[in-house]
């Protein structure tokens, strides 16, 4: 029976575990970081030296660890990219503003275990020369900047933070930085505009790479507070011993945020890929299934701007057989490993780990039209595509369930989605784009059945209804 | 004076640039591998820059080249390829017939349908390939200006942009014939009162940021930006704030939509009936390359016009708003002889005469800095053929960091240069009105300068016994005059300025003049002729190479060489 697999969240949820510093420290925490600024460096079989910082950067590389932001990109190679021969100061910034509906994770851990945070921030950034970073957190998320802020104080007082950290003579601040309230400040790039004190809007790339010109046009690493919490784990384990939890490519454990029509919503840390979508809804362990009489009639399984997958739908994953050799396999969508790989592979993606079922009761059409409303709404507006694209497609949504679909509205959806995708300056693009193209494809009849039904009822009414009634976004 | 410009070393030549070699829509093409930015900084060649190299013009909407690249209007995508390059050995890989294979963009993801990169920010690589006529590019063209236009008011008929407007070009050139929205449209704030000379049309707005990046980065003032978010974002100043500073009227320049309007402008003309003149601006001794909008005999308004050698794209509001002067009902348009109308025949034989006769060191001659530099080159020579002291009037004011220029005369230079004043424009101001005082001076010539404000008063003027003036305007120096010869602004007549900065530049003519009015230099000509010192150019470009022969700052110049930008004269 598959069983959660506790590493970042070992102890938040037992009790009497509170967020302060003494508890945090019976716990062995700040162990990894004694144990991180004492790596000694090393020789390697070709002679070159490494600092004991690059040893540190070098066991993050190998422990496979990928961000739990969204993307799952590398950390380790996120953090190669950074330029550290231009003489400019290095910023890291955690990404502590979860907004991507359906996702709940690293609230637990701000609010439940905010030293974890910090400690996995100072290897982090003794790891990568960092004199100065910043938590950007969610502006909603008062208390646990209140949290931070109290566990900051507690740690520069005792000397894991600030001047001489644990008389190593390495110099680390930390800041706190509360968003206003906005999606697109949980974008690398717009979140470090937003922390210069300007309008969240996402930079172009190229030139604007973060590890290249990034906060302050200094080489500037983000990472997602998961992410960061990880790395402390690898500092204890070893990237080696790491890279063992989980599956190959997709190591370690990660926060699954599990909502919508489930007898037991919650949050889960399991190892990555060690677990089937089906588990997670339907275990006891985890989602306990459906409420009875229902169906599976669909999951969103990264997020909300992931695509949407089908009850039923059958996916060929590529896998490595015993003998080295690649083949495809057949998998149920229940089966499906939950995974970086293995999602991207099913055409879509676990984003940030948040699956949201939808049973049988619930109209895509609705539901399309609650996900594209959010998209509308959060678009900062920057770019054409997107700022334009993002509310004409919540309009028409908002006209398909206000009793004025059209037939032709499937297409029509389908046609301005696919003009914002890959246009855009920021992956919201995708973001709004990707939940309208897979329900409009993979749950089509149902809106084409829905437009034909309003076209009807709109032919036996008196003729004072116009073919096409014009609503106003409300 | 000086001759510090003839003098230096030549520069030396500027290193080779290296190229690389793309191709543009199939055709090969060597670039240049940096070029310059908006600040003139070299950097790396853009797609859009390489584009227009190969004579294919990317449309675009925020992109401007004086401007930081913003790359939000997603208008210059184009669709592109690169050499796939071969894992292990970093050399490119060949098809059979020896060219180099070429991975087109696509999508990172399912269906992998071509993806474009912004034109203006991306730069090219060696062995690229841009298809900006590729359909691909096209349908991306389709689908921004789709978007631009969903939202928009469409009020074309009733909008001032209307005929110098990229949306309109654009849908013509890139856009759909007809529109599929059927949603209701964002409804924003229509007329919104900016600041004192600009009015805000939010809906007709494409939010391309052009405005806000041109008052931050290049006026310096922080003044606009953007509220709210998504497809209601809206250009807004601080509350309270008005947007008012010098550079205000750039920003409807810059406008490529209808969203930012003149006050000055707007309602008055459409922009397809307007004529437009090279001209440079008179507001100060920058002489901002200008171009004159004007319809029949009246001008509607100045523009910027480019010259990276003196103003760039830009000019202040000031100058530009400086120009209802020209069409002022009060414009001196007769020639008049003691408050008598007469005609340009008798009056210049009168004056001819009076002149001969006056006494060598009787006669003064005060010229504006104002007038063009073949006006005051035979203005000088006529001095010379009287013995007659002359000078200019100095007029000063705060310069700025941008374009305005203490020197609030267009031309002192050319006075100087010329050889009607010193470099202290002024100084001899003093001198002739003692010798109208004491009687040695009894002959006064005065052309475009009231000089009852510069210490040569009524009483003085009343003492002489000719005085001949020539002005566009009445002031008090005509009213006291014995001969009035009426005058052009430099909208009506063609000539040369010299800025503050040596940069000799010509303008040419917009409207006609008014009334009896003539170009000064004309009748100029006609006077000197019946004194024996010269005249007989029937055209400004004669005189001009006349005038380059004998002034020495001008040695080698000729007006051919002028062009629509000007040449630097050492001064």
């Amino acid at each position: 029976m598959p069983q959660e697999y506790r590493l970042i969240l070992k102890h938040a949820d037992q009790p009497g575990y509170t967020p302060d510093l003494a508890c945090y420290v019976r716990h062995g925490g700040y162990d990894a970081l004694k144990k991180a600024l004492a790596t000694p460096g090393r020789e390697l079989p070709d002679g070159k030296k490494q600092s004991p910082q690059e040893v540190l950067r070098d066991d993050v590389l190998k422990s496979g660890l990928r961000g739990r932001g969204g993307a799952g990109f590398s950390a380790g190679l996120k953090w190669s990219f950074v330029d550290r021969r231009g003489g400019k100061p290095i910023y890291l910034i955690c990404n502590a503003d979860e907004s991507e509906p359906g996702t709940f994770k690293d609230r637990q851990i701000l609010y439940k275990d905010p030293h974890q945070l910090i400690e996995g921030m100072v290897i982090s950034c003794w790891a990568n020369d960092v004199k100065l970073a910043y938590i950007y957190i969610r502006g909603e998320m008062a208390k646990g900047a209140k949290l931070l802020n109290q566990a900051l104080a507690e740690a520069r007082a005792k000397g894991f933070l600030g001047k001489n950290i644990l008389g190593t003579g390495y110099d680390l601040e930390i800041h706190i930085h509360r968003g206003a309230g906005s999606y697109i400040c949980g974008e690398e790039t717009g979140l470090i505009e937003s922390l210069e004190g300007k309008r969240p809007y996402p930079r172009i790339k190229p030139p604007y790479f973060p590890a290249v010109l990034g906060l302050y046009l200094a080489p500037t690493i983000v990472n997602n507070v998961e992410t960061l919490c990880h790395v402390k784990h690898v500092v204890l384990m070893g990237g080696v011993e790491y890279a063992k939890l989980g599956t190959p490519n997709n190591t370690g454990t990660r926060i699954v945020s599990l909502s919508g029509d489930v007898q037991q919503p919650g949050y889960f840390e399991v190892e990555v890929g060690k677990v089937t979508l089906g588990e997670i809804i339907f275990d006891r362990n985890f989602g306990g299934g459906l409420r009875p009489g229902r169906s599976l009639k669909a999951v969103i399984p990264g997020g909300s701007s992931s695509k949407v997958l089908k009850a039923g739908e059958k996916f060929k994953l590529r896998r490595k057989g015993a003998d080295g050799q690649m083949s495809a396999v057949e998998v149920d969508l229940l089966d499906l490993p939950y995974d970086f790989d293995s999602l991207q592979q099913a055409g879509t993606m676990s984003g940030s780990g948040a699956v949201i079922v939808l049973d049988d009761t619930r109209s895509m059409v609705e539901t399309l039209d609650n996900v594209a409303e959010f998209y509308a709404h959060e678009s900062c507006g920057q770019c054409t595509p997107c700022r334009e694209g993002a509310l004409w497609m919540s309009k028409a949504l908002h006209r398909m369930t206000t009793g004025d679909g059209r037939r032709e509205d499937a297409e029509y959806l389908r046609q301005i989605a696919q003009n914002i995708q890959g246009r855009t300056i920021c992956a919201f693009g995708e973001a709004a784009a990707w939940p309208v193209l897979s329900f409009v494809k993979k749950f089509n009849d149902e809106f084409v059945a829905r437009g034909a039904a309003d076209e009807a009822a709109r032919a036996s009414t008196p003729a004072t209804a116009a073919p096409v009634v014009r609503v106003a976004h409300p | 004076m000086s001759n510090a410009a003839t003098t230096a070393p030549a520069p030396a030549a500027p290193p080779p640039v290296e190229k690389i070699r793309i191709r543009v829509d199939g055709r090969e093409i060597d670039v240049p591998k940096t070029l310059p930015d908006w600040q003139g900084k070299p950097q790396a060649t853009t797609m859009l820059q390489a584009c227009h190299l190969a004579g294919c013009e990317v449309p675009h909407y925020c992109y401007h080249p004086k401007l930081p690249v913003a790359g939000n209007c997603r208008m210059c995508l184009v669709e592109f390829g690169t050499p796939v390059m071969d894992p292990a050995t970093r050399k490119p890989v060949l098809n059979e017939d020896g060219s180099p294979k070429i991975a087109r963009s696509v999508l990172p993801y399912e269906p992998q349908t071509p993806r474009g990169a912004i034109a203006c920010a991306t730069p090219i690589s060696p062995g690229m390939e841009l298809y900006p006529g590729s359909p691909a590019t096209k349908q991306m063209r389709e689908a921004v200006l789709e978007s631009l236009l969903i939202n928009h008011p469409l009020d074309c008929p009733i909008c001032d942009q209307a005929g110098e407007c990229k949306l309109q070009e654009y849908s013509v050139q890139h856009g759909q014939a007809g529109s599929r929205f059927v949603e209701a449209k964002v409804h924003k704030p229509k007329a919104v009162d900016l600041g004192p000379r600009i009015v805000l049309d939010d809906e007709r707005c494409i939010l391309c940021t052009r405005c806000i990046r041109f008052t931050k980065d290049i006026a310096g003032d922080d003044a606009l930006g953007i509220v709210n978010s998504g497809s209601y974002n809206t250009i807004a100043t601080f509350p309270g704030r008005p947007f008012d500073n010098n550079y205000t009227l750039n920003t409807v320049d810059l406008c490529p939509v209808g969203a930012l309007t003149s006050k000055d402008f707007r309602f008055k003309m459409r922009v397809w009936f307007l004529r437009e003149t090279r001209s440079v601006c008179t507001s100060c001794g920058s002489g901002c390359n200008i171009t004159i909008g004007s319809r029949e005999d009246t001008v509607h308004r100045y523009e910027p016009r480019e010259n990276d050698a003196v103003n760039s794209s830009w000019m202040c509001d000031s100058g530009r708003l400086n120009y209802r002067w020209i069409g002022r009902p009060d414009r001196l348009q007769n020639v008049l002889v003691n408050g008598i109308k007469s005609t340009w025949k008798a009056a210049l034989t009168e004056i001819g005469s009076r002149l001969t006769a006056a006494p060598a060191g009787s006669v003064a001659l005060v010229a504006s800095a104002r007038q063009t530099c073949e006006e005051l080159y035979l203005l000088k020579r006529l001095a010379t053929r009287l013995g007659a002291v002359t000078d200019s009037v100095p007029r000063e004011g705060e310069g700025d960091r941008l374009l305005v220029a203490e020197d609030r005369n267009p031309n002192s230079n050319g006075a100087r240069l010329t050889g009607i004043c010193y470099t202290e424009m002024g100084l001899q101001l003093p001198r002739i009105a003692d010798g109208i005082r004491s009687g040695a001076i009894r002959t006064l010539v005065v052309f475009g300068e009231d000089v009852t404000l510069h210490g040569i008063g009524p009483d003085l003027l009343a003492k002489l016994e000719t005085l001949v003036v020539s002005d566009i305007l009445p002031n008090a120096t005509t009213a006291a005059a014995h001969y009035v010869l009426p005058g052009c602004a430099h909208a009506e007549k063609r000539g040369t300025f010299v800025n503050v900065k040596g940069r000799l530049q010509r303008f040419l003519k917009a409207v006609e003049p008014k009334g009896d009015g003539r170009p000064e230099a004309e009748f100029l000509q006609e006077l000197a002729a019946g004194l024996g010192v010269g005249g007989g150019h029937a055209t400004i470009e004669g005189l001009f190479n006349q005038m380059a022969k004998d002034v020495p700052a001008f040695a080698g110049v000729e007006w051919a060489h002028l062009g629509d930008t000007g040449v630097n004269v050492p001064i």
